[in-house]
C-alpha cells in the first residue's frame, strides 16, 4: 500500500499528488516513470516520476484527467491509500554532455518535461523552456518552470496567456533566432511532438521525446508498448519511454493509443453513473 | 510370478476417465474444465497401480515424486497422508497435477502403459493435493531453527517459489522480489483461470508465506534495486528466476496495427488484470469476433480458447507444419477442438493487412509443405509458390515464442549469459558466473515447464545451502 501524502489541484483538470514511496523516491531518475493500480479491480496506469526527495521518502506525480483512472485517482485524498505502486520503471533520460537545452513541454507534457529541465539545470546546462497548453487555465507549473529555467517562453492556442500559438512556433522562432542548442526535450501530446519534431529536423537539432504508449506491465513482459522507431520494433517500457524524435512514427503510436476507445467510454460512463449514483 | 498375476488381474480395469464440462457450456465461462476425480473413483484409479518394484514412473519425474507411496496412500483412503507424501518431493502438487505434460513424463515409463493406458499419476496427484487443500488440514512442516543467513529470490514463478520452500525449511530468512503485483509467475499471468484456477496459486503462496516466506511485490530488480545492492543490504546469496517473460515478433509487415497482440499481453490482460470480466474490472481486452491465433504450442492453445470464451465466432490455429508436429499437449488440441477451433495448418502469415483506422482486417498467408527433416529431426516447411490467401480477421495473437527478458542482465555487471541473452548456469547447481548468484527456471533454459523449472529451484536452494553452509 501507498500513501497519498499531499494533493493539488494545478488546473481544472490536471492533478499533483505526493507519494510516500521512499525506495523508489531513493533511485528514481529524470525519465522514469512509475506504474499504479488504484485497487483490486483497478488498471495498471504508467505516469512519470516528476520529483522526488530521497531523504523525506516521497515521490511526486502529476496527471490530466482522461479515463475513468485518471478520474478514480483525482478523486483520492492525502491520506488515502493506493493498492499497488511499481517503479521506477524505463531508462531514465540521457543527458551526459548536454551545455545548451531547450525543454518544450505541452498540456501535462510539462510535468514530464520539468524533471528533465531540473536535471539539466543542476549539471549546469544553459535551459531555455517553452511551455504551453490550449488556454491559461490549463497551464501548469509556470513558476517551477521559471526556476529552472535562465529563459521560460509561455504559449497558448487561443492567446489569452502568453504568445498566441503553439509550442512548437516559438521553437521555430527561437532557432531562427540563432540561439544555440545541443538538444531539444519535447513531451505533449503526440501530435506536439510530432510538430517539434518535423520542425527540428530541418536544422538537424537532435531532439528526445517520451512517448506515452498504453503499457500493462512495464517490464518488457508484453510488447503492449511497441512503438517503431527508425523502422525498428521498440518496447517503450524498456527500451524508452524516450526515443529519437526524428526516428519516431508517430502516426502509428496514435493509432495504437486509440486501440481501447470504445472500452475506454464505456468505462468512463459507468463510472459517472456510478458517482452520481452516490 | 505373483506380481505378474497382480498385473494380469489390475490390467483389466481400464483408465477412469476425468469428468468434463460439457464443451458447449464450457466455451460460455471460465472455469475449469476437468472437474476431478470424486474419492471413490480416485481409489479405484489408484488400486490400478502395481506397485513396481523398481517404478518406472518416477524416473520420468524431474522432480522424484515417490509415486508408488502415494497412490498406495489414495488407494487407502489415506488422502492426506497422501498429499503431505507428495509435499515431500514437490512444492506445488496442486499445479503440476494439472499442467505438467504427464504423458512425456511420469505417464510415459508407467509400466501399464505397455499394454494398456498408464496410472493416471497427474490426476491422481491433483486429487490428493485438493483434498488436502480443501480439507483445511494443511501441514506446516517443521522449520529448522533460523540461522542468521538472508536469501533474495528475484521472480515469484515456480522455480523462485520452490527455491524460498525448500530454503525457508532450511533455516534461512527468505524474500521474494517480484515484479508484478501478484507473485505466480506464469501461473497467474499466463496459464488461463480454466486449466489453473488462481485460487490454487494464491493458496500455495499463503502456505509459503505460514512458512515465514516474504514476498515483496511490484519490486523490479536492477531497477528498484539491483543485485550488487542486495548483497550490500545484507544478503547472503541471490537466486534468479525471473522467467523467459518477453515476446517474440516475426517482423513481418504490419504486426503493429492495431488488434494484434503478443500471446503474453493477451493472457496478462485476461487472466492477471481479469480483463474478461470487464468492465467490472478496469483492465480492457478486445472481444474479437474472428481471431487467429499464430502458432501451435501450449502457449496459443491457451490463447485461442481464451479468444473463444471472450465470444469470438471464428478462432483459428494459424501454424506453418502439420498436426503431427504440434507442439502443443495432445490433451490440449483435443480440448480446442472440442470447443470449436478451426485449425488452418500448414500455413504461414507473411503480412497484415489493416484499415484506415491501423486496424488489422485480414492476415496474408501462404500455403506450405513439408520438406526435408531440419536439425530438430522436423520436416522443414516450405512455401508453395503462388498460393497467397487472405484470412479475414479482426484481432491477431502472435504466439511463437518468447525471448529472455534484459532487465537484470543489463544491471548485473559480470553476469554471463548466451547469445540469446538467457543467463549461463550449471545446470546441476544453478551456479551462475557471479559467486553467490544463483539461477534457474525458464531464465536459463528458455521457455521449458513448471516442473523443469521447479526442479532447478530444488537444485538451486539445495547448492545455495552447501554454498552457505560452508561460508
Ligand atoms: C511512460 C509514460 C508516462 C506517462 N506519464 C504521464 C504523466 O506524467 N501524466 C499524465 O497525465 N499521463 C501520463 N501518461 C499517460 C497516462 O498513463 C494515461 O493518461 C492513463 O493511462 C490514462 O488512463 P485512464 O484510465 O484514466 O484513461 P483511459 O480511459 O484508459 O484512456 C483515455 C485516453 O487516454 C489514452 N490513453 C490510454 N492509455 C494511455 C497511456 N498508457 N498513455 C497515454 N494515453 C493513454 C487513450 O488513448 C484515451 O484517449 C504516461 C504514459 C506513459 C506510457
Ligand atoms: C501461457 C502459458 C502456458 C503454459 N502452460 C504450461 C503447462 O501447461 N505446463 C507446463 O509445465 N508449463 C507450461 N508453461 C510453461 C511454464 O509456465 C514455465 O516454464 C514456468 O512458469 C517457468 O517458471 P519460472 O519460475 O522459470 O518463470 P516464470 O513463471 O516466468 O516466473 C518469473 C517471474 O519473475 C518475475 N520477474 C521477471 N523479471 C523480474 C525482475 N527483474 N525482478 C523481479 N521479478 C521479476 C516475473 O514477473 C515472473 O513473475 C506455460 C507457459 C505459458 C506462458
Ligand atoms: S510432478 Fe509432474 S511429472 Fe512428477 S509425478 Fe507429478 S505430474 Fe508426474
Ligand atoms: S510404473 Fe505405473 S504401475 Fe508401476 S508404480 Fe509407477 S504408476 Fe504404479
Ligand atoms: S508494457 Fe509490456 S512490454 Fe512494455
Amino acid at each position: 500500500m501507498t500513501k497519498i501524502l499531499e494533493k493539488v489541484d494545478l488546473s481544472e483538470n490536471v492533478v499533483k499528488m505526493v507519494l510516500d514511496a521512499p525506495a523508489i523516491a531513493k533511485k528514481r531518475k529524470a525519465g522514469q516513470f512509475i506504474v499504479l493500480k488504484i485497487d483490486e479491480k483497478g488498471e495498471r496506469i504508467p505516469l512519470t516520476t516528476v520529483d522526488a526527495d530521497p531523504e523525506k521518502g516521497t515521490l511526486t506525480i502529476i496527471f490530466q484527467v482522461v479515463g475513468k483512472t485518471t478520474a478514480k485517482l483525482a478523486t483520492m485524498k492525502a491520506g488515502d491509500e493506493l493498492m499497488d505502486l511499481q517503479g521506477p520503471m524505463g531508462r531514465p533520460t540521457h543527458l551526459e554532455g548536454v551545455k545548451n537545452a531547450v525543454c518544450v513541454g505541452g498540456g501535462v507534457g510539462v510535468g514530464v518535461v520539468y524533471p528533465i529541465g531540473a536535471a539539466l539545470k543542476k549539471q549546469g546546462a544553459k535551459v531555455t523552456s517553452i511551455i504551453g497548453a490550449r488556454n491559461k487555465e490549463l497551464l501548469i507549473l509556470e513558476e517551477e518552470m521559471k526556476g529552472i529555467s535562465d529563459n521560460l517562453i509561455v504559449t497558448t492556442d487561443d492567446g489569452s496567456y502568453g504568445i498566441h500559438g503553439f509550442v512548437s512556433d516559438a521553437l521555430k522562432t527561437l532557432i531562427e533566432s540563432g540561439e544555440k542548442i545541443d538538444e531539444v526535450f519535447a513531451i505533449g501530446p503526440v501530435p506536439m511532438m510530432k510538430a517539434v519534431a518535423a520542425v527540428t529536423k530541418n536544422y538537424g537539432i537532435k531532439t528526445t521525446v517520451s512517448l506515452n504508449s498504453i503499457m500493462v506491465d512495464a517490464t518488457g513482459m508484453c510488447g503492449a508498448c511497441r512503438v517503431a522507431v527508425g523502422g525498428e520494433t521498440k518496447f517503450a517500457c524498456v527500451d524508452g519511454p524516450e526515443f529519437d524524435g526524428h526516428a519516431v512514427d508517430f502516426d502509428l503510436l496514435a493509432s495504437r493509443l486509440r486501440m481501447y476507445m470504445t472500452q475506454e467510454k464505456e468505462s468512463m460512463d459507468n463510472y459517472r453513473c456510478e458517482c452520481h449514483g452516490k | 510370478m505373483e506380481n505378474n498375476e497382480k498385473k494380469e488381474k489390475k490390467e483389466k480395469v481400464p483408465r477412469h476417465k476425468m469428468p468434463e464440462q460439457d464443451p458447449k457450456v464450457r466455451i460460455h465461462n471460465y472455469n475449469e474444465v476437468p472437474i476431478g476425480y470424486s474419492e471413490e473413483t480416485a481409489m479405484k484409479e489408484a488400486e490400478r497401480c502395481i506397485q513396481c518394484k523398481k517404478p518406472g514412473c518416477r524416473t520420468g519425474c524431474p522432480v522424484g515424486v515417490d509415486i508408488p507411496a502415494f497412490v498406495k496412500l489414495i488407494a487407502e483412503g489415506k488422502f492426506i497422508e497422501a498429499a503431505w507424501k507428495l509435499k515431500e518431493d514437490s512444492a506445488l502438487p496442486a499445479v503440476c497435477g494439472r499442467v505438467c505434460p504427464q504423458e512425456s513424463q511420469c505417464e510415459k515409463f508407467c509400466i501399464l502403459g505397455k499394454k494398456d493406458e498408464p496410472v493416471a499419476i497427474g490426476r491422481l496427484e491433483r486429487f490428493a493435493a485438493d483434498f488436502e487443500r480443501n480439507s483445511g488440514q494443511v501441514k506446516i512442516p517443521e522449520i529448522t531453527a533460523k540461522n542468521g543467513k538472508k536469501v533474495a529470490v528475484v521472480g515469484a514463478g515456480p522455480a523462485g517459489l520452490t527455491v524460498a520452500g525448500d530454503l525457508i525449511k532450511l533455516g534461512y530468512e527468505v524474500t521474494i522480489y517480484e515484479a508484478l503485483h501478484k507473485p505466480g509467475g506464469v501461473l497467474v499471468y499466463g496459464i488461463p483461470e480454466f486449466r489453473l484456477p488462481k485460487s490454487i496459486v494464491e493458496a500455495e503462496i499463503n502456505y509459503l508465506e505460514k512458512l515465514g516466506v516474504k514476498v515483496v511485490c511490484n519490486a523490479v530488480i536492477g531497477r528498484l534495486e539491483t543485485i550488487d545492492e542486495l548483497f550490500a543490504e545484507g544478503y547472503d546469496a541471490v537466486f534468479l528466476g525471473v522467467g523467459a517473460g518477453a515476446p517474440v515478433f516475426m517482423g513481418i509487415p504490419g504486426e503493429n496495427l492495431s488488434g494484434i497482440y503478443s500471446a503474453n499481453e493477451y493472457l496478462t490482460r485476461s487472466n492477471l488484470m481479469k480483463a474478461y470480466l470487464f468492465p467490472e474490472y478496469d483492465t480492457p481486452i478486445v472481444r474479437g469476433k474472428n481471431v487467429a491465433v499464430i502458432g501451435g504450442g501450449n502457449v496459443a492453445m491457451d490463447s485461442v480458447r481464451t479468444a473463444l470464451r471472450l465470444g469470438a465466432d471464428n478462432a483459428y490455429i494459424i501454424y506453418r507444419r502439420s498436426e503431427v508436429e504440434l507442439p502443443a499437449r495432445a490433451e490440449e488440441v483435443h480440448h480446442a477442438k472440442e470447443e470449436g477451433v478451426q485449425f488452418k495448418l500448414l500455413t504461414n502469415p507473411v503480412e497484415y493487412i489493416g484499415d484506415a483506422n491501423g486496424w488489422v482486417t485480414g492476415i496474408k498467408c501462404v500455403e506450405m509443405e513439408l520438406g526435408e527433416p531440419d536439425e530438430s529431426g522436423r520436416r522443414r516447411p516450405v512455401e508453395k509458390k503462388g498460393s497467397e490467401f487472405v484470412i479475414d480477421v479482426d484481432t491477431v495473437v502472435v504466439s511463437v515464442g518468447t525471448n529472455a527478458n534484459p532487465i537484470i542482465p543489463m544491471t548485473t555487471p559480470g553476469l554471463e549469459t548466451n547469445k540469446w541473452g538467457y543467463i549461463v548456469a550449471d545446470e546441476e547447481t544453478g551456479k551462475t558466473s557471479r559467486e553467490g548468484v544463483y539461477a534457474g527456471g525458464d531464465i536459463v533454459t528458455g521457455s521449458a515447464t513448471v516442473i523443469l523449472a521447479m526442479g532447478a529451484g530444488k537444485k538451486a536452494a539445495a547448492s545455495i545451502h552447501e554454498y552457505l553452509s560452508n561460508k
